[in-house]
């Protein structure tokens, strides 16, 4: 069995009947849960409530919702002093908006003074799906991932989502969450380990290593079964906390593997494909694939045609992981 | 330390002179560190003296001597690059040692190019990018009432910084929420690094800009205690809104040849300059007159 047992997912992990929910109610429920342990938690909302998913947070806890308008820098910065008088401000907008509209806030109210901000994007990447390019957000991940100070934390789905606010309420500091609009399946449990920091083993081979984040990490467990059809036994890695980045449970998994995988419904550079090809070219150069948008925009579609027409569904991820092999394989011959 | 608090806004001729002194010291300390440091701003914390002597010595509640003090008022500043004059300030109040005010800029100093929140014990925020002060001060203002904290908070900003959009987003926060425990200070010398303000981006008519988006809007002369401390005073006892007090203030104030000149907005005085300088505000403040014969 090349699923991980230690990782409680469901057991009907490819089957049609998995529950579909977005990781945004996941959010949505992880907010009201964590509003309930931690008094000091408020949430800001810039026009947003009902997509962002914080509604159910507004109608229980009404003295701790704050409405600011369309003002997403406004947003950052007041959250910035409001965390400084020890508060524990979660903002939440579309991801285009925010990190995409006030990065310099948070840089500068934020991170520089390492204060208690919780950043939630939602609707990002392509799955946004009709709305079209201006709200699909591609560019969050290497936006936040270089700032320092920054958390950074990508749920696979709505489950984890939930864990990841709770986590996120008690790691101190600035941590960016992003998540997305479209129902995906709902694979992992509540017995599902997350910390932040940590990297979980999903499934385990060891001719390849799949690495991914968000959602599209189902589509990776797809594609290491049929990878498996080919005969190669590829590792699936849960790398939700891209920041900070369980380096050394990687690139053990890495050397072990010989070639690599990223996954990410983002930009592939910068990002988590990004990151891999550092530690990768660092400390262990060797093959590696890239899935993720390809330093393009997206446009209007179903989230499946777009997922699709990108090359991101788990045909494509297994298509790259047989490139990865293939070349992996090359390079020893030709030794 | 804690301000004695006599009558109610209102200083006494004693306490202007007092007052007055202090900030010749104070322009004289920032003229000096500016020259040490070889960079920085001078025409800025000149003008703003006046302001951040009132600030320092008779409105705040603060105690210089537990600077997370629980109880005290918060002073935002947002156009970070005055930074000289808030660190003079500060050290003439006992924050730090004033011999510390040489490292101003250096390497391993906590007197940081632009103020920064996580080296200097009573600096409420990090300033520099201009705009990012009052939204700030905002948070923490709602955070005050909600907690129904006694504390004031101020935020003094400068007016070439209103160009920015979240200035005028964070007015309308102040507003819808009606923070009254908040007053904004703005540094009104109608010159920023380019030039003159109604010539880089005209903002007139400011004050009836402001009092459109519904804030308490006072004008005073900067340069003037009495005033500063009386507008401050009103903005506490405005109950209903967040006031903005528009002070009008000379920028290089006290050094003739700084006076109103943009080009003195961004560099420091050489040693000969310096000199002068020191000659013009040692007058100013009487005592030592003779010596600047």
């Amino acid at each position: 069995m090349p699923i991980n047992p230690e990782v409680y997912l469901k057991r009907n992990l490819f089957h049609e009947g998995l529950a579909m929910v977005a990781t945004r109610d996941g959010f949505g429920e992880g907010l009201v849960l964590a509003g309930e342990m931690e008094p000091n938690l408020v949430v800001l909302c810039a026009d947003l409530t009902e997509s962002t998913r914080t509604q159910a947070f507004k109608e229980k806890f009404p003295e701790r919702f704050i409405q600011l308008g369309v003002s997403e820098q406004s947003l950052a910065a007041i959250a910035a002093g409001l965390a400084l008088a020890g508060k524990i401000p979660f903002i939440t907008s579309y991801a285009c908006f925010s990190p995409g509209r006030n990065w310099e806030q948070i840089r500068t109210t934020a991170c520089l003074q390492k204060v208690n901000v919780k950043i939630a994007g939602a609707h990002a990447g392509v799955t946004v799906g009709p709305d079209g390019a201006t709200h699909q957000m591609t560019e969050d991940l290497a936006l936040m991932r270089v700032l320092p100070n920054m958390t950074v934390l990508v749920p696979c789905d709505s489950v984890e989502t939930s864990k990841v606010v709770l986590a996120a309420v008690k790691h101190p500091g600035p941590v960016y969450l992003r998540f997305g609009r479209e129902k995906t399946p709902v694979f992992t449990t509540a017995k599902t380990p997350f910390q932040i920091g940590r990297a979980s083993v999903f499934n385990n081979g060891a001719d390849l290593l799949i690495v991914a984040i968000g959602p599209l990490l189902h589509e990776a467990l797809i594609a290491s079964e049929r990878l498996l059809e080919k005969g190669i036994k590829a590792s699936v890695l849960n790398a939700v906390s891209l920041k900070p980045f369980d380096e050394e449970g990687f690139l053990a998994l890495a050397k072990n593997c010989g070639a690599v995988v990223t996954v990410e419904e983002a930009q592939a550079v910068g990002g988590l494909g990004g990151l891999v090809a550092e530690l990768l070219g660092q400390y262990a150069p060797m093959p590696l694939e890239r899935v993720g948008l390809g330093d393009v925009f997206g446009q209007s579609g179903t989230p499946r045609e777009l997922l699709e027409f990108y090359k991101l569904t788990a045909p494509h991820i297994a298509r790259a992981g047989e490139r990865a092999v293939k070349r992996k394989l090359l390079a020893k011959k030709l030794k | 330390m804690k301000t004695e608090r006599t009558t109610k806004g209102e200083l006494t001729d004693k306490e202007v002179l007092r007052l007055g002194d202090l900030a010749a010291k104070i322009r004289t300390e920032i003229l000096k560190m500016l020259k040490v440091a070889g960079s920085g701003h001078s025409a800025g914390p000149l003008g703003l003296t006046d302001i951040f002597t009132a600030l320092y010595f008779k409105v705040l509640n603060h105690d210089p001597k537990r600077p997370e003090w629980e109880e005290r008022d918060r002073l935002f500043l947002s156009n970070g690059h005055v930074a000289p004059v808030r660190y003079v300030t500060m050290a003439e109040a006992g924050y730090f040692p004033i011999a510390e005010l040489k490292t101003f800029r250096q390497f391993g100093s906590r007197l940081q190019g632009h103020p920064e929140h996580r080296f200097l014990p009573g600096l409420e925020n990090t300033s520099g990018p201009l705009g990012d002060g009052l939204s700030q001060a905002v948070g923490m203002a709602y955070a005050g009432l909600m907690d129904k904290k006694p504390w004031q908070v101020y935020c003094v900003m400068s007016d070439g910084e209103l160009a920015a959009g979240i200035n005028w987003e964070g007015f309308l926060f102040a507003h819808k929420y009606r923070l009254r425990n908040l007053t904004m200070i703005i540094d009104r010398n109608y010159i920023q690094i380019d030039g003159f303000t109604e010539d880089i981006m005209p903002i007139e008519p400011l004050s009836d800009k402001l009092a459109a988006f519904g804030l308490h809007v006072l004008e005073i002369d900067g340069h003037n205690l009495r005033e500063i401390v009386a507008a401050t005073e009103e903005a506490k006892a405005t109950w209903d809104r967040p006031t903005v007090i528009i002070a009008h203030t000379i920028p290089g104030k006290g050094v003739s040849f700084m006076e109103r000149d943009p080009a003195w907005h961004g560099k420091p005085p050489n040693a000969e300059e310096l000199k002068r300088a020191l000659k013009e505000l040692r007058t100013l403040s009487g005592a030592i007159q003779s010596e600047a014969s």
